[in-house]
């Protein structure tokens, strides 16, 4: 009893605790809003990339791709776990307007629409067609021709709020796609001087999937030509990869061990047949082992991040040590008294630990709600900012993102919370053992001459 | 008797100087009694007050409590025996300042409880140290900080704060010394009732007329007690 009140009496008399209060608050206030913005601009990432994906992808490591796909489809079409299914075509090309000899280095997926947006969220991503996939590659320029969909940038250029400039309708009306095919023994497909295949296409959608290589550099063409295209039809069709999506409900791992177990038969059941050997480049894996190399850069940033923010936790314990220090140095009179008194050593300490909990919970409360408001007006003052001052921290022309996440995960903000008492009690807590087994003639002695 | 000392020898280093306070000293205080110990600045009085109130530990001998070795006492029946058996009265008073006068009296009692045992006694101990407030004439203070009283009325507070737990021994060391002769008087007259009523006390002083007024004094001179 007497303890919280002596620690209640120092938290709200001794003004240097302000100090240690505004350490903790600017310590936590910049943990919050950091790291929620970096979990924000993670998950986002995260959830693109996912939705790119697919929950699990089964695919080739070789651009030849593999073959004997149709019955392992229909088998997975079969599954009650399994809502979604689409084989898919990967390849590299160019990409030249009719008219013009600029030729563009593209990467060119060939897809069925309807069965892509129902393994993937590609029909979310599509501008005209967001609401009937399907006809995705209907295009309203010519109907005559194959429809292509491209990634946006590669069509518009965005404004510094991330919208893309379309007043005027799409620059590109037709393009045409050369490719280079390969056989299934890995060579060109064709040889001499023609060693390319070329086709028209019309433009009939764009995709904004949030992903910079895809929107500046992916175009979807419909399964068929793109297989003709790069000779991967024939008697033994190829594809490069297949695309699942779970039943609400299934977990990732479970569906993808339940998939691996499936394809491990299907090869069994095909290995003595021709071009069998194609399925040694082949892996099953769950979105997030597909898309690690994309996803490490941010993760190992997160890491950084999380580093830094350690030191940053360091840095605020000392100055609580500091503080602490001061405070108790300033208290050592009281101490000889208490202990005179017949207070023990540890309770002595824990005062001072009582009073350093004080200047956590204060602090950091003070942190999380001025991070918390500033989260939620996150956007509003990064635009006022640019009205301002000109100055952009997040050029949308360059950063794929659209708003600044500001989600509040009270979770993160607890964990944050918690680490800042943890933090001022850790660094109360030598000066405060150092007070609480003074003895008491020391103090008094000292306090006396 | 309620306090015998033997043999004590308590000695501090200054750097590389060995400084002996006290050597071989005997001492005895029987109940009731009013013992001054008086001595020249550095004659070890305030350092055998300490010994006596276990503030401090002797380099060798021993300190009995009505028959018991200080000594035997482990850490938390030496707290026990601070709070309840022994109250000190400090020169400089030592009230703490974030404390009203009421809180300062109270805090041993507190101290000497856990929650749930000043939770039942707390309306006992609160009447306690209102009556002793009011012996000390400070009624109408109970509410003011240290720093709004007088040096006089501090030590007054720092009194009824050493009585609270109705010590069996009250230790003194200069309650006067800060003080002006009249302050300073009143301040032995509320001793001298106390004692009256049966308090034990023990008060180190260096002035000779303060120590004539107790029952018995105590001459100590280079770490001894000088034979009368």
């Amino acid at each position: 009893m007497y303890k919280l009140m002596l620690a209640m009496r120092y938290f709200l008399t001794r003004r240097i605790s302000v100090l240690a209060i505004a350490a903790i608050a600017l310590c936590v206030f910049i943990v919050v809003v950091v790291m929620s913005v970096m979990i924000g601009l993670v998950n986002d990432f995260k959830g693109k990339n996912h939705n790119y994906s697919g929950d699990c992808v089964i695919h080739s490591e070789s651009m030849v791709g593999f073959a004997y796909y149709e019955d392992f489809v229909s088998d997975l079409e079969r599954q009650d776990f399994i809502s979604g299914v689409s084989p898919v075509i990967d390849g590299f090309g160019l990409l030249r307007r009719p008219g013009t000899e600029d030729n563009v280095g593209i990467q060119i997926r060939g897809v069925d629409p309807g069965r892509h947006s129902a393994a993937t969220g590609f029909g979310d991503t599509l501008y005209y067609h967001k609401d009937k996939p399907e006809d995705a590659f209907v295009s309203s320029i010519d109907p005559n021709l194959p429809g292509g969909v491209l990634g946006i940038s590669i069509l518009y250029q965005s404004d510094s709020s991330g919208e893309y400039l379309r007043h005027y309708g799409s620059p590109v009306k037709d393009f045409e796609i050369t490719c280079f095919p390969l056989n299934a023994m890995g060579g060109l497909a064709k040889g001499g001087a023609d060693i390319t295949n070329s086709k028209i296409f019309a433009y009939s959608d764009d995709t904004h999937s949030g992903l910079v290589k895809v929107d500046g550099g992916m175009i979807y063409l419909p399964f068929a030509e793109t297989q003709t295209m790069f000779e991967m039809g024939g008697q033994v069709k190829r594809i490069n990869s297949l695309h699942i999506k779970f039943t609400k409900g299934v977990s990732v791992d479970d569906g993808t061990a339940k998939v691996a177990a499936m394809w491990e038969k299907h090869v069994e059941r095909n290995k003595d047949k021709a071009y069998a050997n194609l399925f040694d480049n082949v892996s099953v894996e769950d979105w997030f082992r597909y898309r690690r190399e994309i996803i490490a850069g941010m993760q190992k940033e997160q890491t950084m991040l999380m580093i830094l923010f350690s030191m940053l936790g360091v840095i605020t314990v000392f100055v609580i040590f500091v503080v602490f220090y001061m405070i108790i140095g300033h208290k050592t009179r009281d101490i000889g008294i208490m202990k005179s008194i017949g207070v023990s050593s540890w309770s002595v300490v824990s005062i001072f630990l009582m009073f350093a909990g004080m200047v956590g919970i204060v602090g950091s409360a003070i942190g999380a709600a001025a991070g918390c408001a500033v989260l939620y007006n996150m956007n509003e003052i990064e635009a006022w900012v640019f009205e301002t001052f000109h100055w952009q921290p997040w050029n949308r022309a360059i950063y794929a993102i659209g708003e600044i996440p500001h989600d509040i995960e009270p979770v993160v903000i607890a964990v944050i919370v918690l680490c800042a008492i943890g933090a001022s009690l850790f660094g109360a807590f030598v000066p405060a053992v150092q007070a609480g087994f003074k003895r008491p003639v020391e103090v008094l002695q000292v306090n006396q001459v | 008797m309620i306090l015998k000392g033997v043999g004590l020898h308590k000695s501090y280093k200054m750097g590389q100087t060995k400084l002996d306070v006290l050597r071989g000293l005997d001492v005895s205080i029987k109940e009731g009694e009013f013992v001054a110990i008086i001595g020249a600045s550095g004659s070890g009085k305030s350092t055998l007050l300490h010994l006596l109130g276990a503030l401090d530990k002797a380099d060798s001998g021993s300190i009995e409590f009505r028959g018991k070795p200080l000594s035997s006492f482990r850490s938390g029946e030496l707290n026990g025996f601070r709070n309840k058996t022994v109250g000190f009265v400090f020169q400089f008073y030592h009230l703490l300042a974030e404390l009203n006068i009421l809180e300062n009296t109270l805090l041993p009692a507190m101290a000497g409880s856990n929650s749930i045992g000043w939770a039942s006694k707390r309306k006992t101990a609160n009447e306690r140290a209102i009556t002793l407030l009011e012996r000390m004439g400070l009624a109408e203070r109970l509410k003011h900080k240290a720093y709004q009283l007088s040096g006089g009325e501090r030590q007054r507070v720092a009194i009824a704060r050493a009585l609270i737990n109705e010590p069996e021994l009250l230790l003194a060391d200069e309650p006067t010394g800060n003080l002006d002769s009249e302050t300073g008087n009143g301040i032995l007259e509320a001793l001298e009732e106390f004692n009256r009523a049966g308090q034990t006390i023990v008060m180190v002083t260096h002035d000779d007329r303060i120590a004539d007024r107790a029952d018995r004094v105590i001459r100590l001179v280079d770490g001894k007690i000088e034979k009368s």
